[in-house]
């Protein structure tokens, strides 16, 4: 569905679908019900070395482990954090699923999920996604991807947009202007979050949820930061709204407090417009 | 691995045994999801594992159960089971929808699990869209029962004390009178509620649906109906007064039709 604005929204109906148990499958729809389950199945892709690393049983050592879910926080990263030349691409991972555009799926390169890690902190790995990640898919990407890591030791930051719109408060007044950040941890997640904590009855879904649900049950320290936006491109100061989140982390991630306006206006400018009807 | 289980919250595995599960359908109108959220919140129980299954559409929350600041921060996950050791119930909540393709296998894997942990019975409640019944339906009080014959051989007196109606059985092609076919189980807008019960009649589990024919909308007072009949069967809360008892809202249920009216507007 798009709203008045444009943007497009994933709707539910309420009512829920019919159990379809009365229909006889036949061989034919359960294959291409087969191959396209097997269409949608994540990969992952590391580079030779970290590749080799894995197969022969090995698990990515990792003390910190960032995520950055949407194109603010993953802007945000590639501004402040991944400027300083100390990283390396690692790896990717590649989605389909039905708003893929074949153009993305030829160009491996531009992958729109990729993985960094710091140079000489090898255990720090950050991972951009921009790209939607369907429903069913969402379990599979969080499995494939922790098992990779190691888990003792592991923290998990994840940071991911949202709009305004889709938070709930009672009182306008008393609340935060946008954006403002709400966080969200597991139990075993000991540390002190940067900002308030996401009030009932808001909930976190996609890929965060994900991730927040797989370090749950699996009794890994993560803490997620949602960015409620009333701004729909990416923009500097939805970017710079999630800045606490990694000063906290210290450490382990050098942060550029001050980028240079000409790495912002790169990031930011990158949208280009697709039609003059709503500017 | 591919996690498909019940995980225990803590490193204790909490026993089961002659316990009675509650569980709603992801149904219409959530009546089902909502009774089993005033059941959770009103009973005070404690949660004691995750079912963790790709079936499910992810999503998490902080407590919706809190009654305080204190307790806010508590990270909550899609499904999730709570009991009452006391009154050897244990319940478990669904707070999203089921992946459409895996309808069967999240099924079957509720199935394997009830069977694996050693429930006395259990109750699934649920609901069917209001607009749908046949005309015998759309008489009298709008909750139904279905129970397997397993439960009915050692629940029929309860039941006939309850004076429940049974989901009536609808003919295949209304109108016509055809000797070959059957009246058949249809319960549109039930989710899983079919199939959870129809395994469960071949798997002789001890199983009932309690179900009610809803619309969409404010379903807040489905959800009293329908945990209201199933307190009349379970006795969960007492009702010293032979009132209907009186159950607390859930924090979570704060502004289910969206947020308040922006001041700005006027």
């Amino acid at each position: 569905m798009a709203t008045f604005f444009g943007e497009v929204l994933s709707v539910y109906s309420r009512a829920v679908e019919e159990d379809d148990e009365d229909l006889d499958e036949n061989e034919e729809d359960e294959q291409i019900r087969r191959e396209l389950e097997e269409k949608r199945e994540i990969h992952l892709h590391w580079n030779p070395e970290v590749s080799e690393f894995l197969r022969s049983g090995n698990k990515l050592q990792c003390s910190d482990f960032i995520l950055a879910v949407g194109h603010n926080a993953a802007r945000f990263l590639s501004v402040y954090v991944l400027t300083s030349a100390n990283w390396d691409a690692v790896g990717h991972a590649s989605v389909w699923n039905e708003r893929s555009r074949p153009a993305t799926v030829q160009t491996s390169g531009e992958s729109a999920c990729i993985f960094y890690r710091h140079k000489d902190n090898p255990s720090v790995l950050i991972c951009q996604v921009t790209s939607y990640i369907a429903e069913d898919q969402l379990f599979q990407w969080a499995e494939k991807v922790f098992d990779c890591l190691q888990h003792r030791e592991l923290n998990v930051t994840v940071l991911s947009d949202s709009s305004v719109a889709d938070y709930k408060t009672a009182d306008y007044l008393s609340s935060s202007s946008p954006p403002f950040l709400r966080s969200l941890h597991t139990s075993t997640f000991h540390g002190e979050p940067v900002c308030q904590s996401l009030e009932q009855p808001n909930i976190v879904t996609g890929l965060p949820a994900a991730v927040l649900n797989h370090c749950q049950v699996h009794c890994i320290a993560a803490v997620a930061y949602q960015c409620y936006s009333d701004i729909t491109g990416p923009d500097s100061v939805t970017m710079e709204t999630y800045k606490p989140a990694l000063t906290k982390l210290g450490k382990s991630i050098e942060l550029d407090s001050s980028p240079s306006t000409d790495v912002l206006r790169k990031f930011v400018k990158t949208t280009d417009i697709q039609s003059n009807l709503y500017i | 691995f591919t996690g498909n289980m019940f995980i225990a919250s803590d490193n204790s595995s909490p026993s089961f045994k002659d316990f009675t599960l509650v569980m709603p359908a992801v149904a219409v109108g959530n009546v089902g999801q909502l009774a089993v959220d005033l059941i959770v919140s009103n009973l005070n129980m404690s949660r004691v594992g995750h079912i963790h299954t790709d079936c499910l559409i992810p999503m998490a929350g902080n407590n919706p159960y809190a009654t305080c600041k204190d307790d806010a921060e508590e990270i909550h996950t899609p499904a999730e089971v709570y009991t009452a050791p006391e009154l050897k119930l244990a319940v478990l909540q669904i707070r999203a929808p089921i992946i459409q393709t895996k309808n069967k296998k999240f099924r079957q894997l509720i199935v394997s699990w009830i069977k694996a942990s050693g429930f006395s019975r259990t109750v699934v409640l649920s609901s069917s869209h209001a607009y749908r019944r046949d005309d015998q339906q759309l008489q009298g009080s709008p909750v139904r029962y279905l129970f397997t014959p397993s439960l009915l051989k050692v629940s029929a007196d309860a039941l006939k004390e309850l004076g429940w109606r049974e989901m009536e059985r609808v003919p295949a092609f209304p109108g016509l009178t055809d000797a070959d076919t059957e009246p058949r189980l249809c319960i549109p807008g039930g989710g899983i509620t079919k199939g959870l019960y129809t395994d469960s009649c071949t798997e002789d589990l001890p199983l009932a649906v309690l179900l009610l024919f809803c619309s969409e909308g404010d379903n807040v007072p489905d959800a009293f109906t329908l945990v209201n009949h199933l307190n009349d069967w379970l006795h969960l809360l007492d009702n010293p007064s032979q009132e209907t008892p009186k159950w607390k809202i859930p924090s979570s249920w704060s502004l289910l039709f969206g947020s308040g009216i922006p001041p700005a507007l006027f």
